[in-house]
């Protein structure tokens, strides 16, 4: 009996996604060329005065990592609204989908745009799950710009793959730079989270550059993302080993956890962030923010910056979601907006194919300079990487400020 | 007597061949289908992960269904399997042929899992129930850890291996980094294809249906029965269970290492306890014990998440949902006996002879 | 005086462990099952907490009480729902079943409250204690926890040995269809299990989250297997076990990370479990206390 409800379920799947192939008629398989995906999208919604192009966004929005890739996904919908109503008609036509923050469901969510007839990619969030989506992009030459996926091996994966974010090596040496050049402190204690990509991706280059620097490295503690609530014992490591300065280069989440032990036990050493720190002052409901005062941060985005790009964003966000935007929101939001300049620039339309549209924003983004919520004067090199001046705020007052 | 035994046997090879009937048909449905060009990207996409879940999910049938143990780690063994594959695989592959670095991965993958399934296998099999559980939840997570803390790179003086960082594994600048932490292994050559994984499968299901009809398999099974009086015939507990146990590793591996070459990436993060209780759920809701069962249901429990897209931020709350129903639909007493009275009825109005014994049994 | 000092952080890990741990092993005893979701029962707890308390403003014990409610009327309506329809079935479907519902639970507060980590207000307002001029802190929430701890060890060995629907659960958990016979209601003796048990899981996310304050829908797993795997090291079913079982693994985890390495302090835990296991078979008090929930 068993066997027959199992095999009559197996019957339903099997219809189902027999009609899931109907629905969609242009893909083959999955190695084929870009090109072939496309074909259905010049035909259908032109509702405008031109076929709107087709952007998919690929993040976590469940699971433990769900919410960098809900800002992500907000920011991504804010900007996509934005640009559709000023247009007057459906520039781009957006889609985001769930990865869980896992390479294969992140696969699994390309693939499924693919069928959907993406024609650019603007994601995945998260490292791991990048990595292996931009090893299919590449192959199929799907213009990838990730907002918030900081790794170096990232934009190695192929030219078609760009970043918004600073890399990780970058902010890694920017901090370490930052600090000794200011003259913040000599004995630095890091705390950061050994499971992570961007984590250990910053610290081991700015533990690289503060030897050359002569910051001395007293206290050098992980944590994992399995034991993360607990994170006492490597405060007390850097406590009894004399650090005046503890690195944190990891997500407000956890931060807001290290600043409240310390507090508890006592500990008031300067603490300094990366951009991942970004969120602790509203990320956090109930964080008493008192405990991050005299928290430095380098991070492109402030979200109480008082020039009039940044503020109409921030309203326009808390409106709509009820929160206020961190960095990974606004770098989602300057990913889109940022290939909308490209997109008008070099006079892409919907009925391109995706390899085409690729090739066309790769020769844009090398060339053009781009303002946006997360820096001005944006540029890209050939390899995908961005420059553009990090910022270092300090916390006063329960606000940033700069130094 | 000697009938009856007759009967089973060949209802066991009946059973065998209709399993192999539906991998088969699978493969060659699909194949179908990529040839008329009428299959989702998605689809496609997912074949490979399905074929890898398919060899997972019978693996552990094995040892729970058969061994009647039950293990909570098996992505552990996934693991190691993956990454000496993978290892094999990335170090080959400018050196030999690819046939050949390609079956030297799986070979290897299998092997180092299946040792390591040794080494766990020996002392702990002397456990029993949720001790045994535990000790198998403690080994995934073991390897977790310490895979996500590995640092081994290769330059000219050979290889470096760390446990603390990249840059301790003082490598020269020609040094490539093989292991990097919790980034994994980076930039593999991807090799696996749905006939590579369809080709485990059927090695797979092979393996496991010959070692279960055999001798060595009735004796595991009756181990599973009842261990005391397996032992009072002279039985080698210790012996049956590690072949079992062991088998099932390797296959483990050898799955691993058919997943991770399916990425461009691996790292140690996906093989934790969540997958190796994904794993269990194909296993239980297939039915324990029914190889056919974990077939199946490993590979619509793998397609079913991606179906639910549709649903955007209910699809993990449906998900769950439907896990839980099915669950009770299948394996409640009541709701059994129900639909049993209910088939038979349907039965019935077809062969209205035979029915009035059938349905009474039915309802008690 | 530095290893006293990471003894002590050890020890304040522990002492949530085992809270947890108390719940699960008697849940397990009697229900003889593995509820996966009990870690998520307590996040669910500390959520209301969260919100009665900080938002609310409410009384904490008071908001502790409310989310006692909340969380007993849950996890009977589990029981009901989820887990009594599989009763008779082979005891790995109700395993899975408890699984669905960890995933379950964990979605639907991801819907409601947002995957946004929240920053729980401890509701232990009482100062820490001081010694050797300021060198050793000692949290108040630690030694409320470790308190708490006692008072439900002893509540609980003395409700399971001197009541009479202590006897049943005993009965229960010795065999079920003996103690049918002997007119033991097992499913109403169940059901309060699961009621204790989830009121249990309430406080312990009150004082887990006091203790380690980020607060998000994932937050229960995590811990919920360490207590599984701190409740099977003190030998699982026994309640002082639970609790030393707890505190142990809590020590352990932190000198580890003290002395050995932060990034394999997880896998030395589980290793020295293997072994504890090899040795004792059935955990540190599993055999000798007559005292099986």
């Amino acid at each position: 009996m068993k066997k027959k409800i199992i095999s009559g379920l197996l019957a339903a799947s099997m219809v189902l996604s027999l009609a899931a192939c109907g629905s969609s008629a242009s893909s083959g398989e999955a190695s084929s060329e870009a090109a072939s995906t496309t074909e259905s999208a010049s035909t259908e919604g032109a509702t405008g005065e031109t076929t709107p192009i087709k952007i998919g966004g690929i993040g976590p929005i469940t699971g433990a990592a769900a919410a960098y890739g809900k800002a992500v996904q907000h920011g991504e919908e804010l900007a996509v609204k934005e640009i559709n109503e000023a247009a007057g008609y459906t520039v781009f036509d957006w889609q985001f989908q769930d990865d869980e923050h896992d390479a294969e469901k992140s696969v699994n969510a390309y693939n499924n745009l693919k069928d959907w007839g993406v024609q650019i990619l603007a994601g995945p969030v998260t490292t791991t799950p990048t990595l292996a989506v931009a090893a299919e992009t590449a192959n199929d030459n799907v213009f990838t710009m990730t907002p918030s996926a900081s790794a170096q091996n990232v934009i190695e994966t192929g030219d078609n793959v760009f970043q918004v974010c600073f890399t990780d090596p970058n902010q890694g040496v920017a901090s370490a730079d930052y600090i000794a050049d200011n003259g913040l402190a000599t004995k630095i204690g890091v705390i950061y989270d050994s499971s992570d990509a961007y984590s250990s991706g910053i610290r081991d280059k700015f533990t690289e550059e503060a030897g050359v620097k002569g910051l001395e490295i007293v206290a050098d503690e992980s944590f994992t993302g399995d034991n993360k609530s607990d994170l006492s014992t490597q405060l007390a490591k850097c406590q009894s080993a004399g650090a005046e300065l503890v690195f944190m280069p990891i997500y407000y989440t956890e931060a807001s956890q290290i600043l409240t032990t310390a507090n508890k036990t006592g500990y008031a050493p300067k603490f300094f962030g990366c951009d991942g720190m970004d969120g602790i002052l509203d990320g956090v409901e109930g964080f008493d923010t008192a405990l991050a005062e005299d928290l430095m941060l380098l991070t492109p985005f402030a979200a109480d910056a008082d020039d009039a790009k940044t503020q109409a964003f921030v309203a326009a966000y808390e409106e709509a979601y009820g929160e206020t935007p961190n960095q990974f929101a606004a770098d989602a939001y300057d990913v889109i907006y940022s290939i909308y300049q490209a997109v008008q620039s070099a006079n892409i339309t919907g009925d391109m194919s995706a390899s085409d549209i690729c090739e066309a924003l790769k020769a844009e983004f090398t060339s053009m300079t781009f303002d946006g919520l997360t820096g001005t004067g944006m540029t890209w090199d050939a390899s995908g990487a961005v420059s553009k001046a990090p910022k270092a705020v300090v916390i006063k007052n329960g606000a940033y400020a700069a130094m | 007597m000697a009938m009856t035994k007759w009967n089973n046997i060949k209802k066991s090879t009946k059973s065998n061949l209709i399993t192999f009937g539906i991998v088969i048909g699978f493969y060659l449905l699909v194949q179908i289908l990529s040839a008329a060009g009428v299959m989702t990207n998605s689809f496609a996409g997912q074949l490979v992960p399905i074929c890898a879940y398919v060899v997972m999910a019978i693996s552990l049938n094995l040892v729970v269904g058969f061994l009647g143990e039950l293990s909570l780690g098996h992505a552990g063994f996934m693991s190691v399997g993956a990454f000496s594959g993978t290892l094999v695989w990335v170090s080959l592959y400018d050196t030999v042929p690819h046939w050949l670095a390609l079956i030297l991965a799986f070979v290897v993958g299998g092997l180092v899992a299946g040792l390591f399934g040794f080494v766990v296998g020996v002392p702990v099999l002397r456990l029993s129930g949720d001790y045994l559980a535990i000790v198998t939840l403690a080994f995934g997570e073991i390897v977790k850890n310490f895979m996500n803390a590995v640092y081994l790179g290769v330059d000219s003086n050979g290889l470096h291996f760390s446990l603390k960082d990249s840059n301790s594994l003082g490598l020269e600048p020609d040094g490539k980094i093989l292991i990097n932490g919790a980034m994994g292994i980076t930039g593999i050559k991807k090799a696996s294809t749905f006939t590579i994984g369809f080709v485990l499968v059927l090695i797979t299901l092979i393996v496991v249906l010959n070692l279960i009809n055999s001798r060595s398999g009735r004796a595991i099974s009756a181990i599973r029965d009842n261990e005391i009086a397996a032992k009072s015939v002279g039985i080698n507990i210790t012996r049956y269970k590690l072949i079992g146990f062991v088998t099932s590793a390797v296959f483990a591996g050898m799955a691993g290492v058919l997943y991770s070459l399916n990425f461009s990436s691996l790292v140690a993060k996906k093989f934790d306890y969540n997958t190796s209780i994904n794993i269990l759920v194909f296993v239980v809701l297939g039915g324990i014990g029914s190889i056919r069962g974990s077939v199946i249901a490993a590979a619509i429990l793998t397609v079913l998440p991606e179906m639910l897209r549709g649903l955007n931020d209910y699809r993990m709350l449906i998900y769950a949902i439907v896990l839980i129903v099915m669950m009770i639909f299948t394996r409640n007493p009541k709701l059994v006996a129900w639909r049993k009275q209910f088939t038979d009825k349907v039965k019935a109005q077809f062969v209205k002879s035979k029915d009035k014994s059938k349905k009474s049994k039915g309802v008690a | 005086m530095q290893f006293l000092s990471y003894l002590i952080n050890g020890i304040s890990l522990g002492s949530v462990y085992a809270l947890i741990a108390l719940g699960y092993t008697m849940v397990y005893g009697i229900a003889k099952m593995l509820n996966f979701a009990h870690g998520d029962v307590i996040m669910i707890g500390s959520y209301v907490i969260f919100f009665a308390f900080s938002t609310f403003g409410m009384n904490p014990i008071l908001s502790v009480i409310l989310a006692m409610i909340v969380c007993t009327i849950l996890g009977v309506t589990i029981e009901r729902l989820a887990y009594r329809p599989l009763r008779e079935a082979p005891s790995l479907a109700v395993l899975i079943t408890a699984i669905g519902v960890s995933y379950l639970l964990q979605q639907v507060a991801q819907l409601l409250w947002s995957s946004n980590p929240k920053n729980f207000k401890s509701v232990v307002s009482l100062s820490p204690v001081t010694l050797f001029d300021g060198q050793l802190i000692i949290s108040a929430e630690t030694i409320v926890t470790i308190a708490v701890c006692i008072i439900i060890m002893i509540a609980l060995t003395a409700f399971i040995n001197h009541t009479s629907t202590g006897h049943a659960m005993l009965a229960v958990s010795e065999d079920r269809g003996a103690a049918q016979l002997m007119g033991i209601n097992v499913n109403a003796t169940i059901s309060l299990t699961f009621a204790i048990g989830s009121a249990l899981a309430a406080v312990a996310g009150a004082l887990m989250c006091s203790s380690y304050p980020t607060l998000m829908p994932t937050t229960g797993s995590m811990p919920g297997i360490k207590a599984f795997v701190a409740a099977v090291f003190g030998g699982i079913g026994s309640i002082p076990g639970a609790f030393l079982g707890g505190i142990l693994l809590g020590i352990i985890e932190n000198l580890s990370k003290a002395y050995i390495s932060t990034q394999l302090s997880d896998a030395i835990v589980f290793l020295v479990l293997i072994v504890v296991l090899i040795v004792k078979p059935t955990g540190l008090l599993g055999k000798k206390v007559n005292v099986k929930v």
